[in-house]
């Protein structure tokens, strides 16, 4: 086929980068290496629209081993232990093939972490669905449920976590965001970045097939009525085939005769050759000829752009092939010798004893395009004023119980029963809690892991949405008795082509840097999905942040279940019962206006260090952060949990009692104190000058408030126990 | 007591049995499934996870694998073998145990908590066992224990039945069984009783930080029987 500038726009390319790339290569490129130049200039692997941006993020703390630009992050957790972590999206394939799109983007995410010598230790993610009235939402949820399952239970790592939202934006653009977790020794760790001449390049894991063709490019586009077309690059996951290489890697990975591996992910061979000889400054041949196919007469072209999955790329030391190849052997996976790193600076391709591609490396990685996109800032709404007259009709406990079984709030038991939680013998707190805990084997050390995004609060102020979720991260760690230490983010946005989407990105990633700044709790990896459009309509801005902490004894780790009879209950952080964009405005009044909660990231940040300090000095029994749908919701969710009803007290000064009940007000804890530690914990609340209300008493099996409430906790459990499942069996 | 514990590739409970078994006390070693023979054991362990991927049908490629004759040789001599999910699938393929385990009768995977009732302390796995209920863990797609009803009512006629699903109170009833399973039936014995094959994980249950401590008692038990 000739190439063409029509051909360059079906592979997804402009019509300026197309002239470029001819002008850089001084020639027009064949359609191999027109190939080559799409699957390294989308904006999936080039990072164009959003790079100017993430360069701002604050990526740097004494605990950081590894920040952006590798697989994935590392972070230091003392005597040798580091743990390795990234989230990554898989939005797209997802959304056209749920259960093989879900499977992959945990293969994916697998992969970036054992690539760099980690045994993965933990999975979580985060999915968002359309409406649950949208006929796709059901199948969807079930498909991508499977699919996780499907790929993480068979490789044998627990998913100790996850987020679940439904809002109508997703209708078109369901998101599914993959995170992992590893551990290694901070002394093994292993990178992309090819060293040394004439070293063997080597090719193991599964076969190359013809799945996945574009499918980075595809997750660099919009949707369209054709989607169904779309099929084919939906990459078909093998998580057997990745537990062998899991084990086969980490064996090879035990002595020194690996000098790089990278994984091939998206853009498959093409950007994991590229990616390690532009980090070494080096050039790579390969000859194609020597690839392992699935499929008879795989051109070039299809070789280099495949995504099969379960596959990676070594640059190994010499005289170590046999010793590899020996070892891939034993798990009974391909191993193919199929090129070498040469001081070329240049991508050579042979296939059947021909040059077919020879590209210099820079105009693939550094010369690629990157775009200063305009885009417009979001003015902050102006705050409600609520008629609260119109509150007087309303019934505080039939609101709670409403709220309590609202799509978002409502357990997510359905789907964590699906997930083996369990395996690997070290979860100590498992999905449904703030924070999923899994122990460092062999150690008194535990690692809390979380996941959170506020779509509303982003779409309603970018900029503080941004802040806010940072914020929440932080909050779900605490609350389990872990110090934060790093996060990993993932940007799902609309088309940045558009300056409102591309606004809502700018501000995001400027809340985030901002809160991650002071709270001192960096970024070290992450990704960035645009294009979450169809026929125009984009989703909700939904930044998503994995959140890391560290319980240097796991023994002090905390739960949300009340655990006694007669201890007290305290709210820290002060409740001004802020309404705008919570759940009960949408789901009570109907009202989706107004600005979210503000964020005030001294309080953040203090509070945090106070309710910390209290769960270091083991003078608190439970804790649970605030958030979604307010204090009331807090407290059921500790009721249910731990079987164990509570009084609440008259509140003094207590302006309206459905702000102060249902506000979502930010920087808040609700802890439960045994009454022998009272004095402590009053004291040390008042040396870091935190405002707190004493709440109520852990007692009986209801919920109790004045006359307003008297509900027993089975009648709770049950409003928040099964919507998810009837909703499913319907 | 001296164990071995079987590696398929696909195997993914095969250190958290290790790490078990060392707990209690076990002098224990990891047999690759390549291997022609087993090292000299008083128990062998076949663990959970996707032995071949599954592939086929769960457990029926590693029921054909090179180590799998010495495993039933071992087990027709006597030696006590312990399946656990995967490994009774795997159990059920060697023909070693009867019956099948099919899919769950919801069709999805399970991985939770579960209580069950022993039924038989005529055996080296139970036998004085102090408690006569269980909370153990599953977690599973392929656990729906289903055999004809002559191999029901043999294992009934010679107390083969190991486990079985029930409540907290003991209750066996549809309530109480998360995967079909015919009569609520969580594991079984061979004919001899050396040979047990149950669905959930015992090694998943040895301390109070985990979903509790009953798998303990049950590795604790089989020591006390061996000594």
């Amino acid at each position: 086929m000739k190439v063409t500038e029509a051909v360059a726009i079906d592979h997804g390319l402009k019509k300026e980068e197309f002239s470029k790339i001819c002008e850089l290569l001084k020639r027009t490129p064949n359609l191999t290496e027109l190939a080559i130049f799409s699957a390294m200039w989308n904006e999936h692997c080039s990072y164009k629209s959003s790079r100017k941006h993430l360069k701002k993020m604050h990526t740097k703390g004494k605990q950081v081993i590894q920040g952006p630009g590798e697989n994935a992050g590392v972070i230091d957790i003392g005597d040798d232990d580091a743990i390795v972590f990234k989230i990554e999206s898989h939005n797209h394939p997802s959304f056209i093939e749920p259960y093989q799109g879900a499977a992959t983007g945990v293969g994916g995410i697998m992969r970036d972490v054992f690539t760099m010598g980690a045994r993965p230790i933990a999975n979580l993610n985060s999915i968002h669905f359309g409406s649950p009235q949208h006929k796709k939402t059901r199948n969807l949820l079930r498909g991508v449920v499977k699919g996780i399952g499907g790929y993480g239970n068979c490789i044998g790592v627990p998913t100790i976590a996850g987020q679940t939202t439904f809002d109508e934006s997703y209708n078109g653009n369901i998101l599914v965001n993959a995170m992992t977790l590893g551990l290694v020794n901070k002394n093994k760790i292993f990178y992309s970045k090819a060293a040394g001449l004439d070293k063997p390049v080597i090719y193991v894991g599964s076969k190359t097939g013809r799945d996945g063709i574009h499918g980075a490019s595809m997750a660099s586009a919009t949707f369209d009525d054709k989607i169904e077309e779309k099929k084919p690059t939906v990459q078909v996951g093998d998580p057997f085939t990745e537990k062998l290489l899991l084990e086969a890697c980490l064996e090879l990975m035990a002595d020194n005769s690996i000098i790089a591996i990278q994984d091939m992910g998206a853009a498959g061979l093409t950007s994991s050759s590229v990616e390690m000889a532009s980090k070494g400054n080096l050039g790579i041949e390969l000859n194609l000829s020597q690839v392992p196919c699935r499929e008879e007469k795989m051109t070039p072209y299809e070789i280099m752009l495949s995504e099969s999955q379960e596959r990676m790329l070594i640059v190994l030391e010499k005289g170590k092939e046999e010793h590899a190849k020996k070892i891939f052997d034993k798990w009974n996976l391909d191993f193919a010798v199929i090129g070498k790193t040469t001081n070329s600076k240049k991508i050579e391709l042979i296939f059947d004893n021909k040059k077919v591609a020879e590209i210099p490396i820079d105009l693939l990685a550094e010369n690629a395009p990157i775009y200063d996109r305009p885009w417009k800032k979001t003015k902050l709404p102006q705050k409600l004023k609520f008629d609260k007259d119109e509150f007087k009709s309303l019934k505080l406990s039939d609101c709670l119980k409403k709220i309590l079984s609202n799509s978002n709030i409502s357990d997510k038991k359905w789907i964590w029963d699906q997930y083996d939680h369990t395996v690997m013998g070290d979860t100590i707190q498992k999905p449904g809690g703030d924070a999923g805990v899994v122990r460092v084997h062999g150690t008194n050390k535990a690692v809390a892991a979380s996941v959170d995004s506020s779509a509303l609060y982003c779409f309603s102020h970018p900029l503080t949405g941004g802040k806010q979720i940072v914020c929440e991260s932080y909050r779900n760690l605490i609350s389990v008795g872990a110090k934060p230490i790093a996060i990993t983010n993932c940007l799902n946005f609309g088309n940045p082509e558009k300056e409102k989407n591309m606004g809502e990105f700018v501000e995001c990633v400027e809340g985030i840097t901002e809160a991650s700044k002071y709270l001192d709790f960096p970024v070290v990896s992450g990704n960035v999905s645009f294009y979450n459009e169809t026929k125009d309509k984009g989703i909700k801005p939904t930044p998503t942040i994995g959140g890391i902490g560290l319980i240097s004894d796991y023994q002090q780790m905390l739960t949300m279940d009340f655990k006694t009879e007669g201890n007290l209950v305290y709210v820290i952080g002060k409740t001004d019962g802020h309404l705008d964009q919570s759940i009960f405005a949408r789901e009570i009044l109907n009202e989706k206006k107004g600005p979210p909660p503000t964020v005030n990231l001294f309080n953040e940040k203090n509070i945090g260090e106070a309710v910390l300090d209290l769960s270091r000095k083991n003078l608190i029994v439970s804790c649970h952060d605030v958030s979604l749908g307010g204090v009331l919701i807090a407290l059921s969710k500790m009721c249910i949990k731990g079987k164990k009803g509570i009084k609440i007290n008259s509140l003094k000064g207590l302006t309206n009692k459905y702000e102060y009940f249902f506000g979502e007000d930010q920087a808040r804890y609700i802890v439960e104190i045994p009454k022998a530690s009272l004095k402590k914990v009053n004291d040390i609340l008042n040396k870091y000058s935190v405002h707190f209300d004493e709440l109520g008493t852990v007692n009986g099996q209801s919920i109790e408030y004045k006359d307003d409430i008297n509900l027993p906790i089975e009648e709770l459990a049950d409003a928040h126990k099964y919507w998810l499942k009837k909703y499913m069996d319907s | 007591m001296r164990s071995s514990v079987i590696i398929f590739p696909g195997s993914n409970c095969d250190r958290d049995m290790d790490v078990a078994l060392r707990k209690f006390g076990f002098k224990n070693q990891m047999v690759w499934h390549n291997d022609k023979s087993i090292p000299k054991s008083d128990l062998i362990v076949l663990p959970g996870g996707f032995s071949y991927g599954d592939y086929l049908r769960c457990g029926s490629i590693a029921s054909k694998s090179n180590i799998i004759k010495s495993v039933i040789d071992f087990a027709n001599s006597g030696g006590l073998v312990l399946g656990i999910c995967n490994g009774f699938q795997i159990l059920t393929e060697t023909g070693l145990l009867k019956g099948i385990l099919q899919q769950n009768k919801f069709l999805n995977f399970i991985c939770r908590n579960v209580f069950v009732k022993v039924k038989d302390k005529q055996n080296k796995y139970f036998k004085d066992l102090k408690k006569d209920i269980l909370e153990l863990h599953i977690a599973h797609n392929e656990g729906n224990y289903f055999c004809s009803d002559d191999e029901l009512k043999s294992l009934e006629d010679n107390n083969q039945i190991a486990v079985t699903y029930c409540g907290e109170d003991g209750a066996e009833n549809e309530v109480t069984n998360p995967n079909g399973a015919i009569k609520n039936i969580a594991g079984i014995f061979n004919n001899n009783k050396n040979v047990l094959g149950m669905m959930p994980h015992p090694e998943r249950m040895i301390d109070k930080y985990l979903s509790g401590e009953d798998g303990s008692l049950f590795f604790k038990n089989i020591l006390d029987n061996f000594k």
